[in-house]
């Protein structure tokens, strides 16, 4: 459990931290304990309640984990065919920028079920909220004036 | 003065090579070994060192040190690198040849032997390149370099890659009988890591190196060492998989030997994390979390590892301890970690470091004392040093096991203050270090 949501991180294995593939993550205390790994997409979707997608670094092909960014889209592409497998009322999201149709369907990501536009726009204030936290004293190390 | 006696009373003398371990006296005449004995009467105008409660040993062997003369003198000279030694108990240096020019001719290892002569405190032999300029291309001028004196053959941080060439040069070297110490790194699995891979590269978002980097060449090195019959010995060894192919190779009859560093022995990737045990893995990081000093090659391992490698030295499919000691300036390790040098400055600690193996019971003493003397005399093929034998070279460690000391970077004789162990505690100390018959250090009591 994250933040009260059981989360699935799913990837190709040439995509995903090594020690998250093997026994490590069982290491007591480990904090990606509770995260469910897997490397088939429509496993993934099934029964989400929320569906993230992430911008797939075009420079990951030429470095040898991709065969091609063709077969990445059609294995792992976020589309309709694979979001009829999440929960009618699931929320897609994407933290952007996007590649449209590599890691989401341009259909998914401007369809009824996407608050991306919503997720940018807070993402702006959550930022603010960040900095400002980081450059201002804990309320305990505030000195009355 | 060298031709003054010097009788070493009471001190518990460890001899591998005689399988001596018991309280004895040891008399030094005239640069070599004249006795030892139980009790030994003080000779006339003899210099007595009490060494009751103290170990006394042959002066210790490293096989792999970087002096890194000529060419940076700011991080190291035969002077400055010579004299850390003497205070870690080494009493000879094999000098690797990455060096600027590298070591790929005699004029190179001429000019490393009379600074030697002329500068240093202690025995340097100086190891010659396997290929020219360390490029990997061509085989060097082994004859000639054997000849002006190296005893053996190194690349050094750069593996011989292509694995005809390195066919070859076993074959070539064989014919002097010397050995090729290979830095075994598969560089398409290096990847330009910066440290093991694992959950703590993942956490500081570092680019790691798996054990199969290693482990690949390793078994590559141990292949051809069969097919031509040529020496090899693999530098630095830090992995539960390389202990394993190296035990099976030796119980093949494979002339394969290996070497383990001080840290390799003792800790872990931790060190990353600028920490030194197996705690705190989950911790919030800090500003110490990016700890550049514990950044080497091979990558500090796990702990399954380390185990690994300690069970292989007492063992002995680990032959030898050797330091990697690498020393660097400042400036090439106060920079992002990707920048940082790789490399830990070693001969100061060495001996504190490992003698916690012995202290913790996992290796007895007397192994680890073979491993820094009469194993690394051994791949040398020498007789003379290593030993405190009868006529041998009165090379000598004067240490005490239970001294314990912290660790203080800024009072190293070696130019490198890189280490990831300023500020730690170590269960050993060198009080004085004898090379060819005279005193060349001794601690201030």
């Amino acid at each position: 459990m994250k933040a009260g949501a059981q989360v699935t991180l799913c990837a190709p294995p040439t995509l995903l931290p090594p020690d998250f593939l093997g026994s490590a993550r069982q290491q007591k205390g480990h904090p990606f304990a509770s995260v469910r790994i897997e490397t088939n997409v429509e496993k993934a979707v099934e029964g989400a309640q929320v569906v993230m997608a992430l911008r797939l670094q075009l420079e990951r092909q030429r470095s040898g984990h991709l065969p091609s960014l063709r077969e990445y889209s059609r294995m792992y592409c976020i589309n309709p065919k694979r979001m009829e497998l999440a929960r009618p009322d699931a929320l897609v999201m994407h933290p952007g920028p996007m590649n449209e149709g590599i890691e989401i369907d341009p259909e998914v990501a401007h369809g009824a079920r996407s608050v991306i536009e919503e997720q940018v726009t807070n993402g702006v204030a959550v930022r603010m909220a960040l900095l400002y936290s980081i450059v201002t004293p804990a309320p305990s190390e505030r000195r009355s004036s | 003065m060298k031709n003054q006696p010097i009788l070493i009373k009471g001190g518990r003398v460890i001899d591998p090579a005689s399988s001596h371990d018991a309280k004895a006296d040891v008399l030094i005449k005239n640069g070599t070994i004249a006795s030892v004995a139980k009790t030994i009467a003080v000779p006339d105008g003899a210099r007595v060192i009490d060494a009751s409660n103290l170990v006394v040993a042959p002066g210790f062997i490293d096989l792999h040190t970087h002096l890194r003369e000529p060419g940076f003198e700011d991080k190291e000279t035969v002077a400055t690198g010579t004299r850390a030694a003497a205070k870690g108990g080494f009493t000879t240096l094999c000098a690797m040849p990455n060096t600027k020019p590298p070591a790929d001719n005699p004029a190179t290892i001429d000019y490393v032997l009379r600074k030697a002569r002329e500068e240093g405190v202690v025995r340097v032999l100086p190891i010659g390149c396997v290929t020219k300029a360390s490029a990997g291309k061509e085989l060097a001028e082994m004859g000639e370099l054997a000849q002006a004196g190296a005893v053996a053959f190194s690349d050094d941080g750069n593996p011989v890659s292509d694995d005809n060439l390195m066919r070859q040069a076993l074959a070539y070297a064989s014919a002097f009988d010397l050995p090729i110490s290979n830095h075994c790194e598969v560089d398409e699995l290096f990847q330009g890591g910066v440290m093991n891979e694992g959950w703590v590269a993942t956490r500081l978002g570092l680019r790691g190196v798996p054990n199969s980097a290693e482990e690949v060449m390793v078994a590559r090195d141990i292949s051809l060492a069969a097919l031509t019959g040529g020496r090899i010995h693999l530098a630095h060894i830090s992995t539960a998989g390389t202990v394993e192919l190296v035990r099976r190779a030796k119980e093949q009859g494979i002339s394969v030997t290996c070497e383990v560093t001080p840290h390799h022995l003792t800790i872990t990737e931790q060190a990353v994390l600028g920490r030194l045990d197996d705690n705190g893995a989950f911790d919030p990081l800090d500003i110490d979390s990016y700890n550049t000093y514990a950044k080497v090659n091979p990558p500090l391992r796990t702990r399954k590892d380390v185990d690994a490698v300690v069970q292989g030295l007492k063992d002995g499919i680990i032959d030898i301890i050797a330091t990697d000691h690498a020393p660097h300036n400042r400036v090439d390790k106060l920079c992002p970690m990707p920048e940082a040098a790789f490399g830990i400055s070693v001969l100061e600690t060495a001996l504190g470091s490992v003698l916690s193996l012995a202290h913790n019971k996992t290796v007895g003493l007397p192994r680890i004392v073979e491993a820094l003397t009469s194993a690394p005399a051994a791949i040398l093929k020498r007789t003379d040093i290593g030993t405190l034998k009868k006529g041998a070279q009165a090379d000598v460690v004067i240490f005490d096991p239970d001294a314990s000391w912290t660790v203080d970077p800024s009072k190293f004789a070696s130019k490198g203050k890189n280490t990831p162990l300023g500020g730690a505690t170590l269960k050993g100390l060198v009080t004085a270090t004898i090379f060819n018959g005279s005193v060349v250090y001794e601690a201030k009591s």
